[in-house]
């Protein structure tokens, strides 16, 4: 291991790390004036606000109709999470077992909705869904949501699949197990981890996931993220601390998945996987 | 064998299908890949190509009405400039800003709990951001009233609702994702390389030049494009903390107005074609000029 022995190279250090430091802190205190402006009574021109109420919960639960947000947006995030699980492991199993002809097409083709922004084939894909009627119901928004979720379980649960002994399936096999019996006695229990895993972090970017939403939800079918937006866009019709309020309880609901997540996951995975892929 | 002869009368010796497709790797495993490459096609394949097709049939004119209208509106073909304006100098901040904290990540142990807080604000998602920063950079927020307190300024300086909400916004969110990538990078460059070069009595900043930087060159081109193609799409943020009537007017705000406020759906695909096609140019430019400089093993030698 080396270490920076000249006073140049310690300086270089420290000012390296009074750079993430002002970058945290920065993070935090935005982080912090929502959460403290939800409980002010009053915050005008001070340090912080005059009181302290938790009044703006109750109001922001029946103003912005809370409980249909939520029920909606964790109806679309489990049917979501399911699916990319269902129609995901088994492709991702294909693509780390098999060589065929046009695997490397394929695989592009499963990279192009992470590397491609939302915004760009959201569109495009709002526009099909409007003329085939979906958009505007919860259906469209779960379709949208998988375009890019699908692709990325895919690509987590390659190299998971890929450390498994290919001997055990071999064995399964010899004592007559088809395709299905293989899933649920060997490889979906070796996997567990992989894929709490993967659908953890779908959990966590469907819930995150605004412009697709944004594009394909109607009235009914808003996730809590587009009702926040629409909340900050008008805000000045209802009070700040309200919305703030709304954002701290979105803000909650991604943090606890997002622990949970990390206790299963490597943060630098959640970037870096597809970059592995992408690199090839 | 006899299975064979039954199914290929008059043919000598050919195999089933089923066992040629098998021999070439297609067999009932392989099909387990089919229902999500066709819903990829359905969903990600066909709406693409149906943009494509659908900005070539414009609400009235020629078929590439909606081409010369973007290029011949100021209010439109402008957007792309302000685009560049703001992800050009975001990315290449970002990227300045990571390497060296990479750099020095790199020989910390523990490096589980920073890039638990770093990965905060993608996980929070831009929406949150920009409320965030609204009463954070706000003339009342508490940045500008700690800049007051330490007399760095004499009154508050403007920093919503015009370009430097907007690039500070796409810092906070993009910084994280652009640092975890350099991060591992940088973690996947051999240490060994770097000790040697020390032992032979190469200073930080000749090891940084020598080693580490004609081995990251593939990295950051990568690390460029995915950081870039991010800032491009900005959106939320650049209508919650921008302007985005006017100078921060990016080119997904008026994809958006023709989509959803004008509903002239062919407009909006002739927009986000161009913008994808924007996002491929500069993708292809980095990735060529990678292309130039050293490629091989960032490994030791000896493998």
């Amino acid at each position: 291991m080396i270490r920076q022995r000249t006073t140049g190279e310690k300086l270089w250090a420290t000012a390296v790390w009074v750079v993430v430091g002002f970058f945290v802190l920065n993070i935090l205190a935005v982080i912090a004036t929502v959460v403290v402006d939800s409980f002010a009574t009053r915050w005008l021109g001070t340090w912080l606000p005059a009181g302290y109420t938790t009044r703006w919960y109750y109001e922001a639960w029946d103003e912005f109709q809370l409980r249909d947000v939520l029920i909606v947006t964790f109806e679309i995030v489990g049917i979501v999470v399911l699916l990319s699980g269902l129609l995901g492991v088994p492709a991702a199993y294909a693509m780390a077992r098999r060589e065929f002809p046009g695997k490397r097409i394929v695989m592009l083709l499963f990279l192009l909705p992470l590397l491609v922004p939302p915004i760009t084939f959201g569109i495009p894909l709002a526009t099909v869904l409007y003329r085939t009627g979906l958009a505007g119901t919860m259906w469209g928004v779960i379709l949208a949501n998988l375009v890019p979720t699908l692709p990325f379980v895919i690509l987590v649960m390659i190299p998971f699949i890929e450390q498994i002994d290919p001997r055990m399936e071999s064995a399964a096999r010899v004592f007559g197990a088809g395709t299905g019996r293989l899933f649920r006695h060997i490889l979906v229990p070796l996997l567990a981890p992989g894929i709490l895993a993967a659908l953890l972090l779908v959990l966590v970017r469907t819930i995150a996931t605004f412009e697709l939403t944004f594009f394909t939800a109607g009235p009914t079918s808003q996730t809590l993220v587009v009702a926040l937006y629409y909340a900050v866009f008008a805000s000045g019709v209802r009070a700040g601390q309200s919305v703030d309020a709304m954002a701290v309880i979105y803000m909650i609901t991604t943090l606890i998945w997002l622990l949970i997540a990390l206790r299963f996951i490597n943060p630098t995975q959640i970037v870096t996987r597809a970059r592995r892929e992408a690199a090839h | 064998m006899t299975l064979a002869t039954t199914h290929s009368v008059g043919v000598t010796e050919k195999p089933p299908l089923r066992l040629r497709l098998q021999q070439k790797g297609f067999d009932g495993v392989t099909l387990l890949v089919l229902p999500a490459v066709i819903f990829v096609l359905a969903l990600f394949v066909y709406p693409f190509l149906y943009g494509l097709v659908l900005s070539f049939q414009p609400k009235e004119g020629g078929w590439l009405a909606n081409y010369s209208k973007f290029f011949s509106d100021r209010f439109l073909y402008g957007t792309i400039m302000t685009t560049f304006r703001l992800a050009v100098p975001v990315t290449i901040f970002n990227i300045a800003l990571s390497v060296p904290v990479a750099m020095r990540m790199r020989l910390m142990r523990r490096q589980k709990v920073l890039t638990t807080i770093l990965v905060l604000p993608i996980t929070l998602g831009t929406v949150l951001v920009a409320q965030g920063l609204l009463s954070y950079l706000g003339p009342q927020g508490w940045l500008n009233r700690t800049l007051l307190a330490a007399h760095l300024i004499s009154h508050p300086i403007a920093l919503l609702h015009n370009y430097w909400g907007v690039f500070l916004s796409l810092v906070i969110t993009g910084f994280p994702f652009t640092f975890l990538l350099m991060l591992s990078y940088v973690t996947g460059i051999d240490g060994s390389l770097e000790n040697a070069a020390a032992t032979l009595g190469a200073s930080a900043a000749q090891r940084f030049r020598a080693i580490f930087v004609p081995l990251l060159i593939p990295g950051l081109a990568i690390t460029f494009c995915l950081s870039f193609v991010q800032a491009v799409s900005v959106f939320p943020s650049a209508v919650l903390l921008g302007a985005p009537a006017g100078p921060t007017r990016v080119i997904s705000i008026a994809a958006y107005e023709a989509a959803f406020e004008q509903y002239d759906y062919s407009l909006a695909s002739a927009i986000a074609m161009i913008m994808a096609l924007v996002q491929l140019a500069i993708v292809a430019i980095v990735l060529a000029a990678r292309g130039l400089f050293y490629r091989g093993p960032a490994g030791s030698g000896k493998g």
